[in-house]
This record gives structure tokens, sequence and C-alpha cells, in this order.
């Protein structure tokens, strides 16, 4: 690596580096500490800045950016107050492997531990949170850090990245290093991504050799780019067994593809979650046994051999002991279990399968997402699978918030492609969706992009409805009103005894209002025979949209599984009764 | 997760890039994932490479032993997790610094026990002596156990380090 050109400023560095690593759009919010990087970016006219609201916002943006184009979210934020308003963004895509570069300011290198204006310890504060992050001390490490920092977040199991900036650092000259013409070779990091052939031919002969067969697939397909969600549902083809996706997965497979069984988990479908739990093999490709999943752990699927395939050895064993760990990318390991599939040609048990297949089919009889329809109220469930209706031939991009709209827009709506849908599902995030959304958007300017919210969960970064109007954004606000905190109080009512504290939305805005205060349209529907002209014409404005779609304030998430029960101990609906919980249960979140 | 819930301990080496925030790092995570640390010592071992290495001795049941070593693995600035306990035959030593204040008898005896453990006298007063005793953790206990009786007043310990027998490296 030799010096380039001739020497320039930190800031100038800076962005060159970001060019050059192929950033279009920085989500950010200026400060002291920054100001630097705003010169420059004030200079240029290759790199554009969306303008947020708030740092959480810009993060969220990144990662509705991120995962809607498979690039890196870039993120620029001040120091202190913008760093650690940074940090729910940056967990969120820790828990949901989101590559993120984060750009913080930070005091002067002679400042740094002297409190001053501004200071927050960032390295420390976002070292749990982060996949990795820096503190650069010296202008010469700059462009270096920035190269590795976009390599370690979109390498190996994809997350976020911090790169803390200290202000001389910004204003000193240096020349510019280049990124590396080969791709980086780390001194100490090496993800794994090639699997073991041994492996390979280990879980094609445990595949083989299935009678009651499920493929379990989530996010790292996702992760892993597009042609691992067309291997998948070529290699789920080949061998016709059944699959099932966590939430972060939906999308890696077609949900109209008869050979899927919906999301599993804790809102997952009746017969995903038997399936789960009657299964004698069960291939896990990129999911990671979470708790939402597995239910109580002792009671999770007794009888199957396990293979699992992720990109993070750390996932392996960490809540399931599993029979056959396969260490690599999606997109590796499945082609290489294809040709392996072929090679052998190996005569699945079509007699099990075929019972297997009549057994799956009775469950899926239950029609486990049935909900009593109502002539005077709204049910969400029925808005959500009207809004599908209406999108279903458009090309479109969902977000959510977290809760019930969350739950039921993951079993409603439909997904046939990876990266349409974006939802926080590890962290929970409520205010991720319409951030989120805002970064899906300015990635995919013409798109139909639809927030599925709460009324509750829109509040909490409600004050991006400014960043759409002054970028004017299309977003689209459905929001699910049931003035509750609707899974909270679902809780209350399973749970508590039906003692509905704080859960209750006093003091609503009145959406339509708030909308047009930013310029925004504003919708309100109250009846289920109006609903569907109130799509229509979201759909039809070319401006940022609220729906306040007023619902059954009661209605409950089903099937559900409580907290410590097993897969085969599944609510089906408003006649089961949970049963006396136990207290480990109550202690589950 | 496993039926295994047997508690077991662990000696594990750590190579790591010598950089800033390298330690916390280490630390954070034994601390946030809530696994416990029984010893630790770290030092840079190899100025050229800018390497150093963590000797962590841990206590688990198996699994928890294999994510803290997968979890280790994960960190960007790590070259390389050996578990030593697994790995077969290896050395492990400890140095204390011992402090011991009293005159007559007592003194004499710290004197002839420190002779016994081989631990050699680093500071000495008509009153005192600092005692300098390595050794396995037991040995070095067990000196500290025997010093209590005969004026014990201050330990330094600097926790365990290890390495595999035989020609081979880290």
């Amino acid at each position: 690596m030799k010096p380039e050109e001739s020497a320039t400023t930190g800031a100038d560095l800076l962005v060159k580096a970001l060019i050059d690593e192929e950033v279009e759009v920085v989500f950010g919010y200026p400060g002291g500490a920054v100001l630097p990087i705003y010169d420059s970016l004030f200079k240029q006219n290759r790199l554009r800045h969306i303008l947020v609201r708030h740092e959480q916002a810009a993060v969220h943006a990144a990662e509705g950016y991120a995962r809607s184009t498979g690039k890196v979210g870039v993120v620029l934020v001040t120091s202190g107050p913008g760093a650690t308003n940074a940090v729910t963004g940056l967990t969120d895509a820790l828990m949901d492997s989101i590559p993120i570069v984060c750009l913080t300011g930070q005091v002067a290198t002679h400042l740094i531990g002297n409190d001053a204006f501004q200071e927050a310890d960032t390295t420390g504060i976002t070292r749990p949170c982060t996949k990795h992050n820096y503190l650069v001390k010296a202008v010469a490490d700059l462009s270096g850090v920035v190269h590795e920092a976009f390599y370690v977040a979109r390498s190996g199991r994809p997350g976020p990245v911090v790169i803390d900036l200290p202000k001389d650092v910004l204003m000193n000259k240096h020349d510019y290093v280049a990124p590396p013409k080969n791709p980086v070779e780390h001194k100490s990091y090496r993800p794994q991504t090639k699997p073991d052939p041994k492996r390979i031919e280990q879980a094609i002969e445990m595949i083989a050799h299935a009678k009651r067969p499920v493929f379990y697939a989530g996010g790292g397909v996702i992760n892993s780019g597009p042609k691992a969600s067309k291997l998948l549902a070529q290699f789920v083809h080949m061998t016709g067994y059944p699959i099932t996706n966590t939430l972060m997965g939906l999308g890696s497979f077609p949900a109209s593809d008869k050979q899927f069984l919906g999301m599993l988990g804790m809102h997952g479908t009746y017969e995903a979650n038997l399936v789960m739990h009657g299964c004698d093999v069960m291939i896990n490709i990129g999911a990671r046994f979470d708790d939402r999943i597995t239910g109580n752990l002792t009671k999770f699927s007794p009888d199957s051999k396990k293979i699992h395939v992720d990109i993070d050895p750390s996932s392996i064993n960490k809540n399931v002991r599993v029979d056959l760990p396969v260490v690599g990318d999606a997109t590796l390991v499945l082609e290489a279990m294809i040709k392996a599939w072929k090679a052998k040609d190996p005569k699945v048990d079509h007699k099990a399968l075929k019972a297997w297949w009549a057994q799956i089919d009775s469950w899926r009889g239950r029609n486990c997402l049935a909900y009593t329809p109502d002539k005077a109220t709204i049910k969400p469930q029925y808005a959500l699978e009207r809004l599908y209706h209406h999108i279903k031939d458009r090309d479109h991009y969902i977000t959510t918030e977290v809760g019930q709209h969350q739950m039921w827009a993951a079993q409603f709506l439909k997904f046939e492609q990876p990266n349409r849908w974006m939802t926080s599902g590890g962290l929970g995030t409520m205010g991720y969706g319409f951030p989120a959304a805002v970064g899906v958007q300015i990635a995919h300017p013409d798109a139909l992009v639809i927030d599925v919210a709460g009324e509750a969960s829109i509040l909490m970064n409600i004050q991006e409805l400014s960043t759409v109007a002054q970028y004017r954004l299309p977003v689209k606000i459905f929001i699910l009103n049931n003035q509750y905190m609707g899974m909270v109080r679902q809780w209350q009512e399973l749970l508590h005894g039906g003692r509905y504290a704080e859960s209750y939305m006093e003091s609503l805005p009145d959406f339509v209002k708030l909308a047009e205060a930013f310029g925004a349209r504003g919708l309100r529907c109250h009846e289920p025979d109006k609903l569907d002209d109130t799509i229509k014409e979201m759909i039809a404005l070319k401006h940022p949209v609220i729906v306040d779609v007023v619902v059954d304030q009661k209605e409950n998430c089903f099937p559900m599984i409580p907290s410590g029960a097993a897969h085969n101990e599944m609510l089906l609906g408003p006649d089961d009764k949970a049963g006396k919980m136990s207290d480990e249960g109550m202690a589950l979140v | 997760m496993t039926t295994d819930k047997t508690i077991v301990s662990h000696t594990i080496s750590v190579l790591v890039a010598n950089e800033p925030g390298i330690l916390a790092r280490v630390v954070g995570l034994f601390s946030g994932r809530g696994y416990n640390i029984e010893s630790l010592t770290v030092a840079e071992t190899d100025a050229k490479q800018n390497q150093s290495r963590i000797t962590i001795v841990t206590k688990g049941t198996p699994s928890i032993i294999e994510q803290i070593k997968a979890q280790l693995d994960r960190l960007v600035p790590v070259y390389k997790v050996r578990d030593l306990t697994v790995e077969g035959p290896h050395i492990e030593r400890e140095l204390a610094l011992v402090k011991v204040k009293g005159v007559g008898e007592k003194r004499v005896e710290a004197l002839r026990l420190a002779d016994v453990f081989r631990a050699k006298v680093i500071d000495a007063k008509t009153d005192s002596f600092v005692f300098e005793v390595t050794g396995t953790s037991d040995k070095v206990q067990t000196f500290v156990g025997l010093m209590e009786a005969l004026g014990l007043v201050d330990v330094g310990r600097t926790g365990i380090v290890a390495m595999t027998r035989g020609g081979e490296a880290l």
C-alpha cells in the first residue's frame, strides 16, 4: 500500500474511502465533532447524505437500506449524544446480523478522557453492541481502518462496526491509501465460509434417510445473498421436503410454494411447529435456535437428528445440541449439498414422506390462522389480508415495528423473494419500522414501501415524518390502531389476570392531522367495508401517507406458544386457555 | 443445554493483537455473557508481531466452555484460541510475592518453610521478609496458607501462565 495522492485532511480521506467502498448514501445527523466531515460532504456530489431527525433512526434507516439491497449501510453521527443515541440501532443490527458502518465523531485526541463537551467513551459503550469497533488515533491509520471496517461489517456473519473519529484526526493531513486490490487478508479475522466436504457428505446421508424431515431456514440465508435463496428453493424442491422459515428468514423461500409451512415459533403456524416437534431430521440453514423458535428447550423437537448450517461457529450448540454442525456460508453450503445430492442421487423414502405429508395436511386442516370476522369492527388480520390483496402484484417492500401487528404481518403477508421484509427480530425494537422504511425507500425510490405499524410503536420514531417530508419519500405507514400496546395487553390478559398496567395508549394524537402537519397525507378507516377503498387510495397517493386503521381492541395474536411451553402445547385461539404457568415460564420474556 | 451439568475448570490460551481495548473486549465478553474468570494473565509476548498472550482459567459446564472458546474466537483481534486442558499435557505456573512480618521463632520457621518451597527472599528487614514463590497454583496456595500462622501481611499473585508440553508452538 503506497501513498497515492498528495496529503489531504482526514475528513476528505474518509469521504474518498467511502466512495471507494462503493457507498452511495449516508444516513446521519451533524454536530460539532463531525463538522469537518460535513464540510467534506458539502464539497462533493458522489455521496448522498440523508438527514434524519434522530440518530437511532439513522441506524435503522441504514439497516433498511442494507437489508433491502445487500449493501453495507452507512451512518454518520456526532460525538457524545450522537453516538449514544445510535446504540439501540447498533444493538439491533448486531442481533439481526446487518452490515453497518457507523462513523461517530469524537472529541480531539488530547481531550479524550477529560470529560470534554459532548464526550462519551464511544468505543467502550459500543464494544458489546458491535461486531467490532475502532478508535482512530492518527490520521495515517484512517483510510486503512475504513477499508478494514467495511470488510469486517460485510464478511462472515455480518454486523455493525463503529469507527470513532476524533476531530483533530479529521483535520490532520495525510496521503490516501486505496482499498487493497485483493480481498483483505486480515491478520487475525478469518471467517470460515467454505464448508468441510466430509460434513456435506454426512449431511446428505442424513437428509436422504429421513422419514419425517423438515428444513428450517433463517436470516442467514438472506444475509448470504439472493443466490442462497434460489439454491435453497432448488434443494428443497429436489428433496420434496417441507420447509419453515423463521421471522428473519421470511422470503428466503416462496411463501406461495406448497412445500412451505409458514413461519414457526411463538406465533408460528400450527403445522410448522408440529412438524418441528415431530420431525426425525431437522435441517437448520442459517437460523440460530432462538428462544422465540424453540420454546421450552427440554421439550424441543425431542426425536430429531439435527443438522445446523451456520457461518458463526458460536451459534453451534449454543442453545440446542446438534448432531451435525456445518460451518460455512449458506450459498456455498447449499451449492455443495446440491452437487453432492445430484452426484449421489439418493432414493428418498417416498412412502414415509407420503405419510409425513398426509400428517402435515391434517395439521394444515386446522387452519390455525383463522379468525372470527366482524361486520362492524376491523379485525387486524382482515386489514392485513386486504393489504396483501392490493399489494401482491406490485413491487413492494414491508417493514414493521414490534408487537402484535408485526406477528400478524409475518403471518398474513406472503413473501416470495428475499430482501423484501425488514423487521426487528432479535432485539425487538419498537420504532424500527418507520426509519427502516425510509432507508428502503431511499434505496428503491419507485417501489411501494409500507411500514406496518402499531399506534404505540410508531410514536417511538414519529419525528422521521420530517425526514420523509424533506426528501419527498412516499413511504406508507399502515397503523393497526387498537389503542393498546397490543402484545403487552395480550400477555397481561393471558398471564397477569387482565390487569392492564400502563398498556392503554392514552392521549393518542389524531394521526390524520399529524400527517398533515408534516405535509403528508392522512387517512382513517373504521369500517371493514371501507377498508379496500382506503388501501387503494393509500397506494395511489404519491405522497407519504399515514393510514390509521382503527381495529378491534381486544384481538389477540394466535397461535401462541406460551413462555416455557413446547411446540405441541400451542394455544390456537381465544378458547384455548393458557394453563397455570410455571414460575419458570413466568420468568421468561 | 446438554445433560452434562458438571462444572469443569479449563485453562485457555488466547493469542491476540496487542491493541488498545483488547483486554476490555475479552473481559467484557466474560462479564456480558455471565462466564467466570478464575484467573487471568496478559502481557505482550511478541513485540515484532505485536501480539499478546492471554491465559484464562475459567469454570463452567462443558457446553459453556465450548461457547466461551467460540465466542473468544469470534473477536476480530483474536488470532488463536487453544484449550490447554483439552489438548493434553501442559504446564501451569504462577508466581506470588508473599510478605511476612515477625521476629524470633516465627521468623526462623518462615525462612525454613521458604527453603522447603524453594521460595526466594527478595526483600529482608530485621522484622520482615518478602518471598518470591513460583509453582503450580496449589503449591503457591499451600505456601501462602502456611505463612498465615507466621505473620502473613500481604500477598500478590500473578495468576496462571500455561504452555503445552513438547516442541509445538501455540
